[in-house]
């Protein structure tokens, strides 16, 4: 915890710590509010749900539904709930998020500390890009892919994420990159250093949050994807998502709020778990940018 | 002398060219090209496929006397002035005050950001609940002994928009907030220490100092909240399925529900292209103002 | 590539064992509990004759399974089989020749005798050839009734649209919503098109949606439809939900008296313990003009160039039209077998009746295969509005709806 912030050293008690504390808190509690409602409903029974309040806690405490969701649910044919679609999302989340983040960091990268000619007309169009929705472009990405042999590959769908990721992620990094001081790029060029040497010895080790915000940014956005999953995959690659959407949007039938909710808050474990574990990251960010004062 | 120089130059040059190849290639393919590809089909009466019956501006003249568009576009814009200008000051101020050396900055942190970790499907789920009047916030006043309180936002055509709005917020805020706190922790500290000798206020020294210095930050985070603004679609369909009638409509999900669920692909195309036009006359001479000018290194 | 190669070496190995089980990718959208139950029939029915079926589950029609069905048809990479919409929405896949034509099956085995009502294999012939399967019918111009809701009002069960209305007063009274329906787009347009049907009557349903008659659709004959509709759109006033099952819900809770829904919403009423015919009665054809539509499920088969898929898929299309497969499957699905030479047990009455209704021949062409999907859009936009805002003059809705009508295909 290197680093002061904002004011001189404050007392424990003092008016300003009350409000600061006090605000996040009672915002801590307002942001919890819908997770309680998520998590004290799937530890319901059917027929409590039913006779209404939403906020009481369980009066008669259940943890089938999660067992439910996890391992029984029935999605189509296959009754071995998410757990099914587990280790596809994990296959599919790691080497998109990967691939997407490191492109997009050296694009970033070129970008903020050594522009050549015309780089910001490509990045201009990338940054228009951000702004079209993307299942507009489904139907000539399928044409692409064909005509690449990479139509439902794994690889095809690596490649889906990474081109969709790049435009947010570049301008990120991008925009990190060149707040940067500038004298350390300098004096590396100096020292003789080149495009990758600097990339990987000085940027790098200076970027954690911003890989950090990235790699939150990814995880839940391929974790979360659902479309791109199924019309680029095959059944057998089939994410988790695609039975979390199985579970909580099947049309017809009897809805099992208690099993939805426990399947919703198991298919968000893992970005939750990445968000939790990101804050170590976050404050050696700091540390990191202690350094270069 | 200068000849060798040039030559570093070109080959500095060369490896940053040869490591933008990824995104030279995404960016006229994809973006561009298939952007062209979109706006060539919106001309033609393309159905369930992509062909080419060419029918001149007619997807266009039917889309503006949808009145279904024009009341997206007009929910987009109320949705949209209210999301970017919300989630901006509550993110800076929640970032602003975890950036305080405070303890448990890491639980406050998470908790702050927990929603983003899930879909909007979930979120819109979820928030139907909160709001539901029969289940959620008012059905829990009522039971407090306030038989009249009435709070149902979803079902009236003037509220449902701020009932998405405050669903969206508790999505997206937390985000917001991780990438302004990445950028304040990216400001040098001795800019803090110069401004507390001088005895400036914090609030100054945040509103005149640190905001002018994270300009890039902010850049990433607007384009980030803009872009979410104009592509909303899950949230809308899984919070209010548009309704109650038409009153919470927005431009994508037009889009969406003329590509493939009205099987009118061309329909949905010319819908696009205007969105894709209003948000390139707005970037276009911004990009070249903000990327054109000054060069660095 | 590596997939030729694979498929080469399995089509090799196939011919030379004959019975090796083939893989066969079917998607669907049956994702409820009793749609499982039915899908669980026919895989089972399609494995006993030594392949495999290999289940692409989908839930969510309309904004998931087209674009995937149509980009894993167009990208190369088709599945073995699909559910779709039965009706026009396939017609292009069909005419750009992606899809398998199964006539020679179809009249070997005599599906055109067999098929009952003729109309869905209609649905599926696209110039006298035969491209899909139907697997079930389900009829929409049904009024569900809680006797419940009456009783507490004290108005005598109506037997017709007519005195239903004349009842919606008094169940207002009683603090119960007349008629349930969820807010989602489709049910008001399944709640006009009902109604279309049942009050106009089968002439008026076919010259406006079958001939696109604009003149007509303006006219007083429609009115007609169009002041029931205005009926209806005031009686819905205070059912704020969403799905249709949680319309059936405020039934169930006696919070609401009635609701404009397919057949298949019986199963929500068994399920909750009430019994069709006591607890719940219905109208069909909303006792006014007892003609149904035929409408149904069906299932595709994309081309493949693999003969041991191609006979994969000539099995299950053989498969779903059986008669125990029949019996079997739509029991467990709730909706009608597609033959007539088989008979359901222990069904409800209502489905009784339906069977009664089609085997007379009062059967009305659905507007899924008289229109196409865009105008069907284009009508139900016009409902959103038209239903939600009990302001919206019923005069401009109808001269909307007959402009819609004059452009409509």
């Amino acid at each position: 915890m290197i680093g002061p912030r904002g004011m001189k050293p404050v007392r424990r008690l003092s008016p300003r710590n009350v409000i600061i504390y006090g605000t996040l808190t009672i915002l801590a509690l307002y942001y919890l509010l819908p997770l309680y409602v998520m998590v004290v409903t799937s530890l319901k029974g059917m027929p409590e749900i039913r006779m209404g309040n939403i906020f009481a806690p369980p009066v008669e405490l259940t943890f089938e539904p999660w067992i439910q969701a996890w391992a029984h649910t029935c999605t189509g044919l296959s009754c071995d709930g998410l757990s099914r679609g587990f280790f596809n999302s994990v296959k599919i989340t790691i080497p998109s998020v990967i691939v997407s983040i490191a492109v997009a960091s050296v694009n970033g990268y070129a970008l903020a500390n050594w522009r050549f000619k015309g780089a910001d007309i490509f990045f201009t169009i990338l940054i228009i890009g951000a702004f079209i929705p993307y299942q507009v472009m489904i139907y000539p990405m399928v044409i692409l892919l064909r005509e690449m042999g990479l139509y439902g590959s794994l690889g095809g769908l690596v490649l889906v994420h990474t081109v969709f990721g790049m435009p947010i992620l570049t301008l990120l990094f991008r925009n990190y990159f060149s707040s940067l001081p500038e004298e350390l790029f300098k004096a590396a060029r100096v020292d003789g250093a080149g495009f990758w040497s600097i990339y990987f010895n000085i940027m790098l080790p200076m970027s954690l949050p911003i890989f950090v915000v990235a790699i939150i940014l990814q995880v839940t956005g391929i974790w979360n994807d659902f479309l791109f999953g199924v019309i680029f995959t095959r059944p057998e690659n089939y994410p988790m998502t695609v039975q979390l959407n199985n579970i909580v949007n099947s049309v017809q039938g009897v809805k099992e709020y208690n099993v939805n909710m426990a399947a919703t808050v198991l298919t968000g474990l893992v970005p939750l778990a990445i968000y939790f574990a990101s804050g170590k990251l976050f404050v050696r960010g700091i540390a990191a940018g202690a350094v270069k004062g | 002398m200068a000849q060798a120089a040039r030559r570093i130059g070109i080959l500095r040059n060369l490896s940053a060219k040869f490591a933008s190849v990824p995104m030279i290639l995404t960016a006229l393919i994809v973006y561009l090209g298939f952007s062209l590809w979109t706006i060539l089909y919106s001309f033609t009466n393309s159905r369930l496929l992509p062909q080419t019956n060419w029918v001149g501006l007619a997807q266009y003249e039917r889309l503006w006397s949808t009145r279904r568009w024009l009341i997206s576009i007009e929910n987009l814009m109320i949705y949209g002035s209210s999301m970017l200008v919300l989630s901006l000051v509550i993110g800076f101020v929640l970032a602003a005050l975890l950036d305080q050396k405070i303890r448990f900055e890491n639980t406050y942190r998470a908790i702050l950001l927990y929603p983003y970790a899930l879909s909007f499907i979930v979120t819109g789920l979820v928030w139907q609940w909160l709001l539901n009047p029969d289940l959620g916030v008012q059905h829990f006043v009522r039971g407090l002994g306030f038989p009249d309180f009435v709070f149902d936002p979803l079902s009236s055509s003037d509220f449902v928009l701020f009932g998405v709005i405050a669903a969206a917020l508790w999505h997206g805020t937390g985000l917001v907030m991780c990438l302004m706190l990445a950028g304040l922790r990216g400001i040098d500290e001795d800019i803090w220490k110069a401004t507390r000798v001088e005895g400036i206020p914090q609030w100054k020294t945040y509103l005149f100092v640190v905001i002018p210095m994270m300009k890039p930050v902010f850049v990433t985070t607007l384009v980030l909240i803009t872009s979410g603004i104009i592509k909303l679609y899950d949230l809308v369909i899984a919070q209010t399925g548009g309704g109650p009638g038409l009153s919470s409509e927005v431009p994508a999900k037009y889009v969406f529900d003329y590509m493939f669920q009205s099987q009118n692909l061309a329909q949905g195309f010319a819908a696009s292209t205007m969105m894709l036009a209003a948000v390139a006359l707005v970037i276009i001479p911004w990009a070249f103002l903000e990327f054109g000018g000054k060069k660095r290194a | 590539m590596l997939r030729t190669t694979c498929a080469a070496f399995f089509t090799t190995f196939s011919l030379a064992l004959p019975v090796w089980a083939t893989d066969l990718e079917v998607t669907h959208w049956w994702t409820s509990g009793s749609e499982a139950a039915a899908v669980r029939v026919l895989a089972d029915k399609f494995n006993a004759t030594g392949h495999n079926w290999v289940d692409g589950a989908i839930a969510g029609a309309g904004g998931v399974a087209r674009p995937l069905i149509t980009s894993r048809i167009t990208g190369g990479d088709p599945m073995g089989a699909t559910q779709f919409t039965h009706g026009r929405a396939m017609g292009e896949l069909i005419e750009a020749g992606f899809m398998r034509d199964f006539t020679d099956l179809a009249e070997r085995e005599g599906w055109r005798d067999l098929i009952f009502p003729s109309t869905l294999l209609d649905d599926c012939t696209f110039e006298d050839r035969i491209y899909c399967v139907p697997s079930n019918t389900h009829s929409q111009q049904w009024l569900w009734l809680s006797t419940e809701a009456f009783a507490t009002a004290g108005v005598k069960v109506p037997t017709s649209w007519t005195e239903f209305v004349a009842a919606a007063p008094t169940l207002r009274e009683h603090g119960i919503v007349p008629l349930a329906t969820g807010r989602q787009p489709w049910q008001m347009q399944l709640i006009f098109n009902a109604l279309m049907i049942s009050v106009g009557g089968p002439d008026v349903f076919n010259r406006v949606y079958g001939d696109k008659d604009a003149e007509f659709a303006g006219g007083p004959e429609v009115a007609i439809v169009f002041a029931a509709a205005d009926d209806a759109r005031h009686m819905i006033v205070g059912s704020n939900v969403q799905e249709w099952n949680l319309a059936a819900q405020m039934l169930i809770d006696g919070k609401a008296a009635g609701q404009i829904m397919g057949d298949w919403v019986q199963g929500e009423f068994v399920h909750a313990g009430l019994t069709i015919g006591t607890d719940i009665v219905c109208l069909a054809g909303m006792g006014e003009h007892q003609y149904l539509t035929a409408a149904g499920d069906a299932f595709f088969f994309p081309k493949v160039n693999d003969p041991s898929i191609q006979e994969a898929q000539e099995a299950l299309a053989s498969i779903i039209l059986q008669p125990v497969t029949q019996v079997e499957f739509n029991l467990a699905k709730g909706s009608l077998p597609v033959r007539r030479d088989v008979e359901l047990h222990n069904v409800t009455p209502c489905m009784q009746a339906g069977m009664g209704i089609l085997n007379s021949g009062q059967i009305v062409s659905s507007a899924n295969s008289l229109l196409s999907p865009d105008t069907i859009a284009q009508i139900t936009d016009l409902m959103v509005e038209f239903f939600n805002d009990t302001s919206f003059p019923v005069e401009q809705a109808q001269e909307e709806f007959a402009a819609i009508v004059r452009t409509a295909d």
